[in-house]
């Protein structure tokens, strides 16, 4: 019998140095002695939260440590040899070879000074693999396979001229080049938007197919996984989960954890009833200085107090700029902005103090949003002092209040931010933003930074403090599935323009235009064989029309 | 028009409005100092009807701005005047002397840019470890030494304990090429050892800065050797900041050099202007100050215009 086993890694111990802040450097343990065992020509999918190890794993079928990482113990036998002990030539020579990879952000992976086909083929080169004239040759079939356009003129252009989704397919290119044995996929659409992902993972699922490479394809995206993989590790603080083929970890899941990931998207709303709004956006059109396009056009929408407003669509729709002309950081050059009776000035010096506070905002990013200096407790209490006068004992009174609404007990109002964890400085944000006493909250894609897990609890938290305190969300979100968990009322945005508005229920029922036709079956379902299903719906379409 | 060629266009633009201001500053900063040309000539005993009677030969007696544009009527026709302590021509007097710092400066400049960057990237390949600290330890030494202490050593140790030059760099014509750079090759060493370490420290500090990206990670990943990776990922996207530094070095050696010219007795700019200043032949300073001016500022916008064109983003927008 023939030995197909192309990677098989026995008790893998991954550690590192830590430095956490004000405390000496101490080593934590990423990885305890995970196996894992990949036949040629398979897929196998590792999912799990950031901080699963997940990544690290990937990148050690390549016995790379990504940033002081150590693999200190068990065996990477890849191919037959244990390349735990290779030294750095023999390394060299499996790197770009052997095994080659994908990460997720090509923007940032590839080197902005050369052009895309020098560095498709530069590993076929460099390791002698073939000629220039073969090697270039290979790539152009390549992005033709991958659906680029102008296969033959794609590589001579260089990475800023090229959109996300083509740098990505470019880099799955580049990966399959050197024609290796082994692809490992690092959240290679995780980046993208949604409409985007589906064309990129279809790609990449027909390029394995069609080339019999092996793969590792790493997300915390369950939905996405099951489209490509043949089996699934679920990884959990650097311990397997669970293992199995696709069908059984996504039907019949033997872990409470994975049951957990299985059903996270599963939040269901009830919508409140259409009623008087405590905002009115009415003909807003907008641009940027010096720019001369219109990056909102005559944007109208509404919400009714304690009640959540979506507005959802991919990067440039103008989702974000909408938060900003609300806000009064970009004056409108048309329309109006009424809230609570009261038309506000469209630009921020013009507003009162209690226009300011009635309007907060928390933003997607919670690190950069908070002074790393300040404790949870200054940042919580400042608005107390600024819009409320609050000092002293009475100021911290109401701190510890507020740390109890975002259920964070005691003791957090003397941590750094840099103590917290993601979801816990995002509950921070919200705290900051409730102690205002606002009538309307606007929400930056305050989940789309955080694992399924944690942002369903930001969810949560977010629909218990509108029940308790009715303040109304503008929620401005690209991920279905959250506008589904919390929205009472949706906009769909497409270049700067509102193509689809109203009640939930008659913005998600058919019959749909075509752009939120194309975003609503874009999402990913977690169903095996769903790609196949929308690729063809949308090859039969198009042969129709 | 392409988006480089304006951005050229506008350096260039501005180097030229730079130059004009620099020489209003150097025409008021030599109208700011007491007394005058006249004084100067005639002395402390002058009479003053001598002094009047010189003014007015000389046309000192006319406005300050008229005299300006009069200066700089000449300037831009090629006439820088005439010195006053033996009445030659000083557009003349320059052109010879800064042909031979010129000479001087970039003799020490081929040596040393691509000596200063090979080292940087070594150092950078080698961050941290002996290589990296002897490369640094001894060119921070070099830089450390005042010139003339780094000259005078240079000159004991090669023409002294080994007696392979001569100890004085003096150029004149008819001499051939060959001959000439026998002869600067004492002041050359030492130039090299002066302006090595800035250069390689820069170049040092943007590779390093550039191996954070993540493109160097899938450089590393491809298997290419770390040699490789710097050469061919990080250095094309450290251009700009090595640059920038390498023209203040090459300005430096054009117009900061008169300690070692004195040394090695080399007659070029700066003994001139420092000859003049100490006689106080105002014309001269306020020329060869000029010339210095447009060299540092023609150096800066080499080094805006080479940085402009190593961005592939503005060499190939979308």
């Amino acid at each position: 019998m023939v030995d197909d086993t192309l990677l098989s890694i026995r008790g893998l111990k991954i550690e590192a140095t830590s430095y956490p802040p004000g405390e000496p450097a101490r080593e934590v343990t990423l990885v305890h002695g995970v196996d894992l065992t990949l036949k040629r020509g398979r897929v196998l999918g590792l999912i799990g939260e950031s901080g699963a190890g997940k990544s690290t794993i990937g990148l050690s079928a390549m016995a790379y440590g990504r940033g002081g990482v150590r693999l200190t113990g068990g065996t990477i036998r890849l191919n037959g040899r244990d390349i735990r002990q290779a030294g750095p030539q023999d390394l060299r020579s499996l790197r770009g070879r052997e095994v080659t990879y994908v990460a997720q952000s090509a923007a940032a992976a590839f080197n902005p000074a050369k052009r895309l086909m020098e560095q498709v083929i530069e590993a076929s080169l460099a390791h002698g693999l073939m000629s220039r004239p073969e090697a270039e040759a290979r790539a152009i079939s390549l992005f033709r396979k991958l659906g680029l356009p102008n296969p033959d003129g794609f590589g001579n252009r260089y990475p800023h001229q090229v959109s996300g989704g083509q740098l990505q397919r470019a880099m799955t290119a580049m990966a399959l080049c050197p024609r290796p044995d082994l692809v490992i996929f690092d959240e290679p659409t995780t980046a993208l938007d949604v409409t985007t992902q589906i064309d990129v993972l279809a790609a990449i699922k027909e390029a394995i197919r069609d080339t019999h490479v092996a793969a590792l394809y790493i997300t915390h995206d369950l939905a996405v996984v099951a489209q490509v993989s043949d089996e699934i590790m679920v990884l959990r603080h650097g311990r397997m989960v669970e293992i199995g083929p696709t069908a059984q970890i996504i039907h019949d899941p033997q872990q409470d954890y994975t049951r957990a990931l299985v059903s996270v998207r599963s939040l269901e709303h009830v919508e409140k009833p259409p009623a008087p709004p405590v905002l009115q956006v009415e003909g807003i059109t907008a641009r940027y200085r010096g720019t001369h396009f219109d990056v909102l056009k005559r944007v109208t929408v509404d919400l009714p107090p304690g009640q959540t407003l979506a507005v959802v669509g991919e990067s440039g729709s103008g989702k974000s700029t909408l938060a900003r002309v609300i806000t009064g950081l970009l004056p409108p050059s048309a329309g109006r902005i009424t809230f609570a009776g009261r038309v506000l000035s469209p630009d921020l010096k013009g507003r009162s103090r209690d226009d300011l506070r009635e309007i907060q905002m928390i933003y997607q990013m919670a690190d950069t949003a908070m002074n790393p200096r300040q404790t949870v407790g200054t940042l919580i209490g400042r608005p107390l002092e600024f819009y409320f006068g609050l000092r002293g004992a009475e100021r911290d009174r109401r701190v510890q209040e507020l740390l109890d609404e975002i259920e964070m007990g005691k003791g957090y109002a003397q941590r750094y931010p840099a103590e917290l964890s993601g979801g816990q400085k995002q509950r921070v944000c919200i705290a900051r933003a409730l102690a205002a006493k606002p009538r309307l909250i606007i929400c930056d894609e305050v989940t789309s930074a955080l694992d399924p897990l944690v942002a369903d609890g930001i969810l949560k938290l977010l629909l218990n403090l509108q029940a308790l305190e009715k303040v109304a969300y503008l929620f401005i979100t690209h991920d279905l599935a959250t506008v589904k968990a919390i929205a009472d009322k949706i906009a769909v945005m497409y270049k700067g323009e509102v193509v689809r508005y109203g009640q939930k229920s008659d913005v998600l029922a058919p019959p749909f235009d075509n752009y939120t036709d194309l975003l609503l079956s874009s999402v990913p379902e977690m169903e095996i064989g769903w790609l196949e299903q929308v690729i063809a719906h949308r090859k039969m379409e198009s042969a129709g029309n | 028009m392409h988006p480089i060629l304006k951005l050229v266009v506008q350096r260039i633009a501005l180097g030229l409005l730079l130059l004009l201001a620099v020489s209003a500053v150097i025409f008021l900063g030599v109208e700011a100092l007491p007394g005058d040309t006249a004084q100067a000539i005639l002395g402390q005993q002058a009479t003053p009807e001598a002094l009047a009677n010189l003014r007015e030969k000389l046309g000192l007696d006319r406005p300050p701005l008229e005299r300006y544009f009069a200066w700089l009527g000449g300037v831009l026709t090629g006439d820088l005047g005439t010195a006053l302590t033996n009445g030659a021509d000083i557009a003349q007097s320059i052109g010879q002397r800064l042909g031979n710092t010129l000479f001087l400066a970039s003799c020490a400049a081929v040596i040393s840019v691509p000596l200063a960057i090979i080292l940087g990237l070594i150092a950078a390949r080698h961050a941290g470890k002996w290589q990296d600290k002897l490369i640094s330890g001894l060119t921070l030494t070099t830089i450390s030494l005042p010139e003339f202490v780094a000259a005078y050593f240079v000159i004991y140790l090669l023409t002294q304990v080994f007696p392979v030059f001569l100890p004085v760099a003096s150029i004149y014509g008819g001499m051939t090429f060959w001959q000439k750079l026998n002869a600067v090759a004492l002041p050359v060493i030492v130039l090299v050892l002066v302006v090595l370490a800035h250069m390689m420290r820069m170049t040092r500090a943007a590779i390093l800065n550039v191996m954070q990206s993540a493109y160097i990670e899938t450089a590393e990943l491809k298997g290419l050797t770390p040699m490789q990776v710097i050469w061919r990922h990080a250095f094309p996207n450290a251009i700009a900041p090595v640059v920038s530094v390498v023209m203040l070095n090459m300005a430096y050696l054009v117009v900061g050099v008169v300690v070692v010219e004195v040394v090695f007795g080399y007659n070029a700019l700066g003994q001139y202007l420092v000859d003049h200043v100490s006689k106080r032949d105002l014309p001269v300073v306020q020329a060869v100050g000029l010339v210095f001016a447009a060299v540092y500022i023609f150096l800066n916008i080499l080094a805006d215009v080479i940085s402009i064109i190593a961005n592939p983003r503005l060499r190939h927008p979308k």
